[in-house]
């Protein structure tokens, strides 16, 4: 079956995959976009690595189907699509030289033996290993065999590009240096890269699109911002990164634009802003409802008693300061709040206070940038 | 001397003490013996002669050492093509069934090899089991000849060899990384090619360790042309056998023995080299 040429490169309809009893993937459905930088996120066991060799071919969904290019990859083994893999232990050929792992597509396409060397050394060249294309891989150290797997995948010129946590081994240093590294290749070739990792920061600041995964379902699909700041439910906040989360009960709704909610003993309004996103939901909520209050820990702001004028503290949260961390670009804090509740903070150094010396059994206020905060249906 | 220090001398000389024993003054012996001329009265006497080893230049002689490596490598052959792929389905398979296969493998060395070299003729004899069953399928009308042929001692070899074929293939085929054959395919290689350019290169070591243990007791083993094959063809083994127990002639046997020994040596050599220049390719 063939669809129109469109911007869609990978279509996955209500795809499922289960080994025995597990699901490992259950009805999904994807689009993405040609030449996007996707990532795939979610903790180990979500069904990410499932869905990437779903792409690649080597196992096939138990029901659905994917397209890629348009084209059905059913009954199409791994070696006739359009797909290359960088694989998370690089699985480079250890009895071929560096160069004969490169050219293992070249040759098999059976193009000439020049055209074959020119395509391996240009694709060497791409990721500076042309000095080492003599070595065998093992006497390559880890960020070199990771570049090899690059090369050897992309060489090929596919039109997705398959990366299976392939920065786990690396050091956190050369790690980061990677990510920038196929950040510019991914732009350089305008292929479509599918990147799996556990790593939130990673998928974050890597792509244009993240699918957050759990238990073989899709989360969320969308910006690296939107998910982070418009998380759709508790896992997705939870999981791209740290975030407090507070219960309250809504008292009232002015029908979309104002919540009044009942919140660690105050009642406090909720203002939709302009950030679209945050208002999905809203609507919904009405008076009695249990609703999740959520803020990031740099978002809120941690003032001193002599910080405030004492009319107002009743528009702060009162807290205990309970352990400070250093961090040295922040501070990070632990504070529970009279209802025992507990929270962290980090706190960024800047000109205004350059001493955030905060002491243990320290009463601190707490407040947060009006509307900056994720309000979420409860869930139990 | 604290007691490992103690334990570890005792056990390296008593091995030591072993392989002079039993290992080099035998084979300083035969050396020896085959340097020397044959007698009547005794087994061996002198003048000191290479007239030994000139008699197995003999095209005679020649023919047979020919002959043997023809059968023990062609024996070596049947022995990978149905070993190779039982040892790969056997590193593929489920554990579960993996164990029991295995076993099978193995049983059969609970019993001496020459016993069951015995139940081979009841298997293989005109009217034998093999024959009896095939006459009762209608699949042939009249017995097969197959003992006493050439057939009968390749069935025999390869029967009682295979295992040794199996077991180190397995071994390597175990080790190899699925993930490569996964990579291979995901670079446009079809599953045969990946079997060439990947797979086999890979458990080349298993291969090679495999058609040695297979090949070098091929050569030697003499009970089983002499019993399948009717004594008809001699071999390297029996020549050697009955240098020693039929002919008397134990200096032209030792001399035989040697060549064959020096052969052997040769093929571990270039087994070794080929083993080490494979291990280099091997991730660290």
């Amino acid at each position: 079956m063939l669809l129109p040429m469109s911007d869609t490169i990978i279509e996955l309809r209500s795809v499922s995959k289960s080994f025995g009893s597990l699901m490992a993937l259950k009805n999904v459905e994807l689009r993405v976009e040609r030449g996007k930088f996707v990532t795939l996120l979610g903790p180990s066991g979500c069904g990410k690595t499932t869905l990437l060799r779903l792409l690649a071919g080597f196992d096939t969904p138990t029901s659905g189907e994917i397209f890629i290019n348009g084209r059905s990859m059913a009954s199409l083994p791994p070696e006739k699509r359009p797909v290359n893999t960088v694989f998370q232990s690089y699985a480079l050929f250890p009895h071929m030289t560096v160069f004969d792992n490169v050219a293992f597509g070249p040759k098999l396409k059976g193009l000439g033996r020049k055209e074959m060397e020119r395509q391996a050394l240009e694709a060497l060249e791409m990721v500076n290993l042309v000095d080492l294309a003599g070595r065998r891989p093992n006497q390559l150290s880890g960020g070199q065999q990771q570049r090899v797997a690059i090369a050897r995948a992309v060489v090929n010129k596919p039109l997705v590009l398959l990366l299976d946590e392939p920065l786990n081994a690396l050091d956190y240093k050369l790690r980061k240096a990677m990510q920038i590294e196929l950040k510019q290749l991914q732009r350089k070739l305008g292929i479509t890269f599918i990147f799996v990792t556990h790593d939130q920061e990673e998928a974050l600041s890597m792509s244009n699109q993240v699918v957050v995964m759990n238990h073989g379902c899709i989360e969320q699909v969308g910006e690296p911002r939107e998910i982070y700041e418009s998380p759709r439910n508790l896992f997705v906040a939870r999981f791209v990164g740290e975030i407090n989360v507070l219960d309250a009960e809504v008292l009232s709704s002015n029908g979309g634009g104002v919540l009044e909610v009942a919140l660690e003993g105050r009642k406090m309004k909720l203002h939709k802003t302009s950030n679209g996103h945050k208002a999905n939901g809203w609507k919904a909520f009405g008076p009695g409802d249990r609703v999740h209050v959520l803020v990031r820990p740099e978002d809120l702001r941690v003032y001193r008693r002599e910080d405030i004028e004492p009319e107002d503290a009743s528009d702060f949260f009162p807290a205990t300061v309970e352990e400070a961390i250093y961090k040295g670009a922040t501070v990070d804090l632990i504070v529970s709040l009279a209802s025992g509740g507990r929270l962290s903070a980090s706190q960024f150094f800047n000109e205004d206070d350059d001493q955030l010396e905060f002491y243990r059994g320290e009463q601190v206020f707490l407040d947060w940038v009006q509307g900056w905060e994720v309000v979420l249906p409860h869930e139990s | 001397m604290n007691r490992d220090g103690l334990f570890k001398r005792v056990s390296v000389n008593a091995i030591a003490l072993w392989l002079v024993l039993f290992v080099l003054a035998p084979s300083v012996l035969v050396l020896a013996s085959s340097l020397l001329t044959r007698g009547d009265a005794q087994l061996v006497r002198a003048p000191l002669t290479f007239e030994n080893y000139r008699r197995i230049v003999d095209p005679l002689y020649l023919d047979i050492f020919l002959s043997s490596f023809y059968l023990a490598a062609l024996s070596t052959l049947i022995c990978l093509m149905v070993g190779y792929p039982f040892a790969y389905l056997l590193a593929r398979t489920s554990p579960r069934y993996r164990r029991n296969l295995l076993l099978m493998v193995v049983i059969p060395f609970w019993t001496s090899s020459l016993v069951r070299t015995y139940a081979m003729i009841i298997i293989l004899k005109t009217k034998g089991l093999l024959n009896s069953l095939l006459l009762w399928a209608g699949v042939i009308h009249e017995p097969l000849t197959i003992l006493y042929t050439d057939a009968a001692v390749f069935v025999g070899l390869v029967y009682s060899l295979l295992p040794f074929m199996v077991l180190p293939i397995y071994a390597s085929v175990e080790k190899l990384d699925s993930r490569l054959m996964e990579a291979a395919r995901d670079l446009g290689a079809s599953r045969a090619a990946t079997f060439v350019r990947v797979v086999i290169p890979l458990t080349m070591p298993g291969i090679i360790a495999g058609s040695m243990l297979v090949f070098l007791p091929a050569l030697g083993m003499f009970y089983i042309p002499d019993l399948l094959g009717g004594a008809k063809t001699l071999l390297i083994g029996n020549l050697i056998k009955n240098q020693f127990l039929s002919a008397r002639d134990w200096p032209f046997g030792s001399a035989a023995s040697v060549v064959l020994t020096l052969v052997m040596a040769v093929m571990l050599l270039v087994y070794y080299k080929s083993v080490r220049a494979t291990r280099r390719q091997e991730p660290a």
